[in-house]
């Protein structure tokens, strides 16, 4: 099953590490990883996409927390919550049936033109992720993609519930 | 004000480190100097720094205090790594300090440099690369509370060379309060769980108190007894547990596990409630966890959350510390009318009798040829069992462990999670030099003694008085044993061709050597051993190359399916 892990620790050096340390010494898989530090500078949020069972995502929960850098480890899919990931697309447009095509699903998709040259578009899209690849499926339909980069998900829980230091 | 070299000095006086166990090099050459003007932590010279490792290790099992290593940098940081991956897997305090390069020269591959908070990033509990001089109090204090707390473990603390300058100059501030917001460990369990496994207890017919290592490091040895004589239940321990609950106490029925008793097996595999204090169901006790314990309520008594359900699922988990779990199981024990409780037991020992009347330890007596069960318990007959064993990893380690009836806690140190030939010498040191007036016994076999070997030199230095138990069989004994039983006798670099005359080698390093051949020699020699109270004695004892290490569990099997001996199976 897919598993979305959220995880509150110290922003200091080393913790990235010792966490990733976890995961590739015990044998799970992190299919994707978003990090950057909070509101509050002292701490940084991590989100970890992987495939896991029950007991699995029991020993990466408890694991995870174990380390000494770690305040607070969740996994989301259990309960409602809210999932988003960015995506960057460079699309080379040589025709102009190309460049109306690109346009055209940039409306519907309710992305965003960055950048604009005589042969390339980038794009800007959120959403979930699978909403970002089916874009990327229509853009290599009608254009040529030259290049793309995904943040990997990030994500919090629906309501009152949240990761406190 | 003072130098980075002397805070580190000062932080170990103010954290109470009494030894410190180390190497010079160039990194850590300021700290040396730091050292050289005090008299309060005493260093020990040691001849290679995995030696350093074990023996603070050995200090700290026997003594419940962290353990301290001071190395250099690079190979002084990486010599250091097996011994703390022992420490690790068998959660034992200690905090190595291991020199850096330079801070402005990390990175450049420069002289002895090694990423050390890196290589040991998988076996510590938690590292720190201190940047700036002021950090090293804080950074010192806070590696010894997290290395002797919660599930201890070992602690690196890397100093680069730099802040530890001896020309500088910083303000010292050993911090008041070392608590983190990140880590706060549970030492109570949750009433509602205790009430559960208290239910469960009660309710049992047939149950088992399982112990493990984590009923030494917690100190709850008195209330385990307690707990096991309120409840009249049988009681058997973990390898690392040995010593918790005294095994010459009537309710103890053995080590249980891959060279369990026959009684420990069974009566796990029969029981319908176990209550685990501080073990982890390691795969050397449970044998197939399909076939583990079918019929039993499983109650998990342990301070790490993740050791919980990790490998057997747990019907009742209580996170805690065993001491304190203990103890709130007894106070809700004592509520209760046990009157009952010896009569509602009595089919069941009646049980576990019969399979202790097969006497699963008896083992063929041999004429001339020295059987090494006989030696371990001639060791045991003129320590009066009041010695300090340490051992190195083998047959050696296991005869040591079911011969040797432990009746303290901390008296058996050994290498049992990660199995670390050479850790025997050193960790016997260790402990001699935690506790001078103790008998320090290293019981190991011919493999595992040449593997540190050369700590014999420190031993001269500090006058150790150990006594060295070498069962010397010609062969790496448990590979042979194997390679017997699974690879048809074929004998792949089990054995070694030439062997040095141990007896020469001791006196070379400046000890006594004791060789011993038939059997006829071994109570004399060992009472000369025993009686040379100020040196180190290595006593070479020829054992029967042909022994193997009864019982012994079938692989795939539930944990009662044993062989007895090379014919007998349950």
């Amino acid at each position: 099953m897919r598993r979305i892990f959220s995880v509150l620790m110290e922003n200091a050096p080393g913790s990235l590490s010792r966490i990733m340390g976890v995961f590739s010494q015990r044998g799970y898989n992190v299919d994707s990883l978003c990090v950057a530090p909070t509101s509050d500078q002292s701490l940084s949020r991590l989100t970890i996409i992987t495939e896991a069972d029950d007991k699995v995502t029991e020993q990466i929960t408890k694991q995870v927390n174990k380390l000494i850098d770690v305040l607070r480890v969740a996994e989301l899919t259990t309960s409602a919550h809210v999932e988003r990931e960015l995506m960057l697309i460079k699309v080379a447009t040589l025709t102009e049936v190309a460049r109306a095509e690109v346009k055209r699903n940039v409306d519907i998709f309710r992305a965003r033109i960055l950048d604009v040259t005589s042969q390339h578009y980038t794009i800007e899209i959120t959403g979930t992720s699978d909403k970002l690849s089916a874009f990327s499926d229509v853009m290599g339909q009608c254009a040529e993609i030259t290049e793309s980069a995904r943040t990997g998900v990030c994500g919090l829980s629906r309501g009152d519930r949240a990761l406190r230091p | 004000m003072m130098s980075g070299a002397a805070m580190v000095v000062e932080a170990l006086k103010d954290v109470g480190v009494t030894h410190l166990f180390g190497y010079p090099g160039g990194a850590v050459l300021d700290i040396y100097d730091a050292l050289y003007a005090q008299d309060f932590v005493k260093h020990v010279l040691v001849r290679h720094e995995q030696g350093a490792s074990h023996m603070a290790d050995g200090y700290a099992r026997a003594t419940g205090k962290t353990g301290t290593v001071l190395v250099t940098s690079g190979p002084g940081a990486t010599n250091t790594l097996t011994g703390i991956a022992t420490a690790y897997m068998d959660s034992i305090p200690m905090v190595v300090l291991s020199g850096q390069v330079p801070s402005m020269h990390i990175g450049e591959d420069a002289f002895q440099e090694t990423d050390m908070v890196g290589c040991s990033r998988p076996i510590v509990k938690h590292s720190f690369l201190v940047k700036r001089a002021i950090d090293i109090p804080k950074a010192i204090a806070q590696a010894y509370y997290i290395a002797n707390s919660g599930r201890p473990g070992p602690v690196v603390v890397d100093l680069p060379k730099d802040i530890v300058n001896v020309q500088d100059s910083h303000p010292y501030v050993f911090p008041d309060d070392v608590t983190m917001r990140s880590y706060n460990p549970t030492l109570k369990g949750h009433s509602k769980q205790i009430k559960k496994a208290v239910a469960s207890l009660i309710k049992a017919k047939r149950p088992v108190l399982y112990v493990g290592g984590g009923s030494i490091a917690s100190e709850a040895s008195e209330v385990v007894t307690e707990l096991a004589e309120r409840l009249q239940a049988p009681v058997t321990s973990t390898l690392m547990g040995l010593g918790a609950f005294s095994s010459v106490h009537k309710q103890f029925i053995g080590m249980l596990g891959m060279h369990g008793t026959l009684e420990a097996n069974k009566s796990m595999h029969n029981a319908d409630c176990i209550i685990s204090l501080g073990a982890r169901f390691d795969d050397r006790v449970t044998n197939n966890v399909d076939k583990f314990c079918p019929h039993a309520d499983i109650i998990h008594v342990d301070i790490d959350p993740a050791s919980i359900s990790k490998i057997v699922n747990a019907h009742i988990p209580v996170v805690g510390s065993v001491k304190t779990v203990v103890e709130q199981i007894l106070a809700l024990l004592a509520e209760q009318d046990l009157s009952g409780q010896s009569e509602k037991l009595a089919d069941w020992w009646g049980q576990i009798n019969e399979w202790r009347a097969r006497k699963c330890l008896d083992y063929d007596q041999g004429d001339t040829v020295i059987k090494p069960q006989k030696v371990v318990e001639a060791v045991y007959k003129h320590t009066n069992g009041e010695a300090y064993i340490s051992s190195d990893v083998g047959q050696h380690q296991m005869f040591a462990a079911l011969y040797y009836p432990f009746a303290k806690p901390r008296r058996w140190i050994n290498s049992g999670g990660l199995g670390t030939m050479g850790f025997g010498l050193p960790a016997a040191m260790g402990v001699q030099f935690a506790l001078p007036e103790s008998c320090s016994v290293v019981i190991t076999g011919d493999g595992s003694i040449q593997m540190n070997i050369q700590e014999l030199s420190t031993c001269l230095q500090y006058n150790l008085p150990i006594k060295i138990i070498c069962l010397n069989n010609r062969a790496l004994g448990m590979v042979r044993q194997w390679q017997d039983m699974n690879y048809k006798g074929r004998h792949s670099h089990s054995y070694m061709d030439s062997m040095p005359d141990f007896v020469k080698l001791t006196e070379a390093y400046g000890h006594i050597g004791i060789k011993v051949d038939t059997l006829d020699q071994l109570d004399d020699a060992m009472a000369r051993c025993f009686a040379e109270k100020e040196r180190l004695v290595f006593m070479d004892i020829a054992v029967d190359q042909n022994e193997h290490v009864y019982p012994m569990q079938i692989k795939y099997g539930a944990m009662d399916d044993m062989r007895l001996s090379k014919t007998e199976r349950t």
